[in-house]
């Protein structure tokens, strides 16, 4: 064997050497030690991400028989996970220390890293059977993370949905993989991708839905969503802002590699139309849902469902342009979900409160957490300047690259859904700046690794919407990948 | 007789709906699991045999059914773990009864 193959995975390598320190540090450093892990783990971590903007030369290329493919493209998306995961790791610090969960503290680094690694492998796998081992490394750990707060049952409940509706999909998501390796005979995208040219039967549309029903439930799109709620609400809010931002962009980011690697060649066809009918109704009854919600975990759970079905534009576009949209909206994404996640974990920890109501003139004693909240609304929102607008514009101008009038239809229910999920968005703001309460949140003396997590959250949504430059590198890097688009037909 | 290629696929399709058919009117935690190691011993079974009658040539099926049993296995073990978890917790093991997140 080769063993220079290792070095198309710098990331990887990285990433399981962060994750065997922290091992290492949980298992062997005596007890009085453990309050420091979590710094530990997050400082590790941010200088492994530090690390891993810059890529070794000459590491784009196949590896492993071209099961895994590491290219300009994959890496961005990593490096995107990996500042989101920090994000993550500097919001959780103080929770981890808390009495109740301090015992397992490690744990819950040490499964975000492993699940950070599934998705990386997700990314980059280009052969079936690695892209199932990551999506099972990817999600089964969360059920076990969504089961962390064991004192309540709320925690349980949650993680008992999540793996059964896991288990469920993957099931389903493999049953699609067997009839495309009944059609192909092989588990490679690319040479599954030029088996099928030309394959009308029904086998194969059946096979395309599992595949897209199978990452629709770790995607949340509609009608694969009902867990997503439950989840999100039961969940300790450091592992539901996890969920609803990284493996969320990492999936998203591999299903359009699936769907244009491999089923690339009935795009028109098949898949164009599901993905289509799923886009309407996930960014509808995403918004419409998410209306009627009073606690905010539950409300962000149907916002993070519509952002879902705006991120799918950017798939069904299926071109170039349309993939540098998705990463961009993936990048806004991340900042502006953390942000809201960041001031509910605060004030949550603090107060236990999540309610909306609960919200209710929050201005006046924590004017930097509702100003906080307030960007993170707007962005999610789409309100320019922020970053959340040219997200959301740049996705729009991607799916209108195809030039099919359906197309143009989809784009405006889209932003028909916009100026609707303006109106809940705005109602949490108003909640914190205009409504009055008796009993308003004292003010809260937040830690100052979730001030850190916050100020980068809200640096981030506004500087990546002012400097044009991002959109115009995240451009030339998905260019070089250009090749890949070509079967779409 | 010859055994053909359908007179395996048929009865892994039936196992799977009955997998698909029991994880939606089951009302115990632990019959849900059962339902679902069907549906994924199905598709390992869909493997193998795509594997032998049409590609007997090569292994990459095999290969996938094995790592699948073993997915499968951790999968089960996370699941039993967790209603292990909420039986402790609420002395329930029926999937009605978890209904207190629910808007």
């Amino acid at each position: 064997m080769d063993y220079s193959q290792f070095l198309f995975m710098p990331q990887e390598i990285g990433l399981l050497f962060v994750f065997l320190l922290v091992f290492i540090y949980d298992t062997f450093m005596p007890a009085r030690m453990g309050k420091h892990l979590p710094m530990f783990a997050t400082i590790l971590t941010a200088l492994y991400t530090v690390y891993a903007f810059f890529p070794c030369p000459d590491s784009w290329g196949m590896a492993f028989g071209g099961m895994f493919e590491s290219n300009p493209a994959t890496w961005v998306m990593k490096n995107i996970l990996n500042v989101g995961v920090v994000i993550v790791m500097l919001q959780s610090i103080k929770w981890t220390n808390d009495d109740f969960v301090s015992v397992r503290r490690g744990e819950f680094y040490e499964l975000i890293l492993l699940t950070l690694f599934g998705m990386f492998l997700m990314i980059s796998a280009r052969h079936f059977l690695l892209f199932v081992i990551g999506l099972e490394t990817a999600s089964l750990p969360i059920a076990a993370l969504a089961a962390f707060e064991k004192r309540y049952y709320e925690s349980h409940e949650a993680a008992a949905k999540y793996v059964f509706t896991a288990v469920f999909s993957s099931a389903i998501f493999m049953l699609g993989i067997s009839f495309v390796y009944g059609m192909s005979g092989s588990l490679y995208f690319q040479e599954i991708g030029s088996q099928i040219v030309g394959v009308k039967s029904p086998l194969l549309i059946l096979a395309v839905a599992f595949v897209i029903a199978g990452v629709g439930y770790k995607l949340s799109l509609v009608p694969f969503h009902q867990w997503t709620a439950d989840v999100y609400q039961g969940a300790p809010t450091a592992v539901t802002s996890y969920l609803s931002v990284i493996s969320k962009g990492a999936a998203a980011f591999a299903f359009m590699v699936i769907l244009v690697q491999v089923f690339g060649a009935v795009y028109s066809q098949v898949w164009q139309w599901m993905l289509y009918a799923i886009i309407i109704l996930t960014i509808t009854i995403g918004n419409l849902f998410a209306m009627r919600q009073r606690n905010l975990k539950r409300f962000l759970a149907y916002s993070s469902i519509s952002q879902a079905g705006y991120i799918m534009l950017g798939v069904i576009a299926a071109s170039q342009v349309g993939m540098t949209s998705m990463i961009y909206y993936v990048l806004v994404y991340i900042f502006s979900n953390l942000a809201a996640f960041g001031v509910i974990a605060v004030i949550e920890r603090a107060t236990g409160r999540v309610t909306m109501d609960d919200y209710n003139g929050l201005f006046k004693t924590n004017p930097w957490l509702a100003f906080t909240m307030m960007l993170a609304m707007f962005s999610l929102g789409g309100i320019p300047p922020f970053a959340g607008f040219f997200s959301k514009f740049f996705i729009f101008v991607g799916a209108c690259h195809t030039g099919s009038v359906a197309i143009y239809v989809l784009v405006f229910i889209a932003l028909v859904n916009t100026i609707i999920s303006l109106y809940y968005y705005l109602l949490v703001v108003k909640a914190m700046f205009i409504r009055q309460d008796e009993c308003v949140i004292p003010y809260i003396d937040s830690h100052w690794t979730e001030e850190i997590a916050l100020t980068v959250c809200v640096m981030g949504i506004i500087a990546v919407g002012v400097a044009s430059g991002i959109y115009t590198f995240l451009n030339q890097v998905t260019e070089t990948i250009t090749p890949m688009f070509n079967m779409v037909g | 007789m010859n055994l053909t290629l359908l007179m395996y696929l048929v009865p892994s399709l039936v196992m799977f709906g009955c997998g698909v058919y029991g994880f939606l009117t089951r009302k115990n935690m632990i019959a849900i699991m059962i339902s679902l190691e069907l549906m994924l011993n199905s598709v390992d079974i869909n493997f193998v045999v795509f594997n032998r009658y049409l590609f007997p040539g090569q292994m990459d099926g095999m290969f996938f059914t094995l790592f699948a049993i073993a997915i499968a296995a951790a999968e089960t073990a996370l699941a039993l773990a967790i209603i292990i978890n909420v039986f402790r917790v609420a002395r329930k093991v029926d999937i009605n009864e978890l209904t207190k997140l629910k808007f």
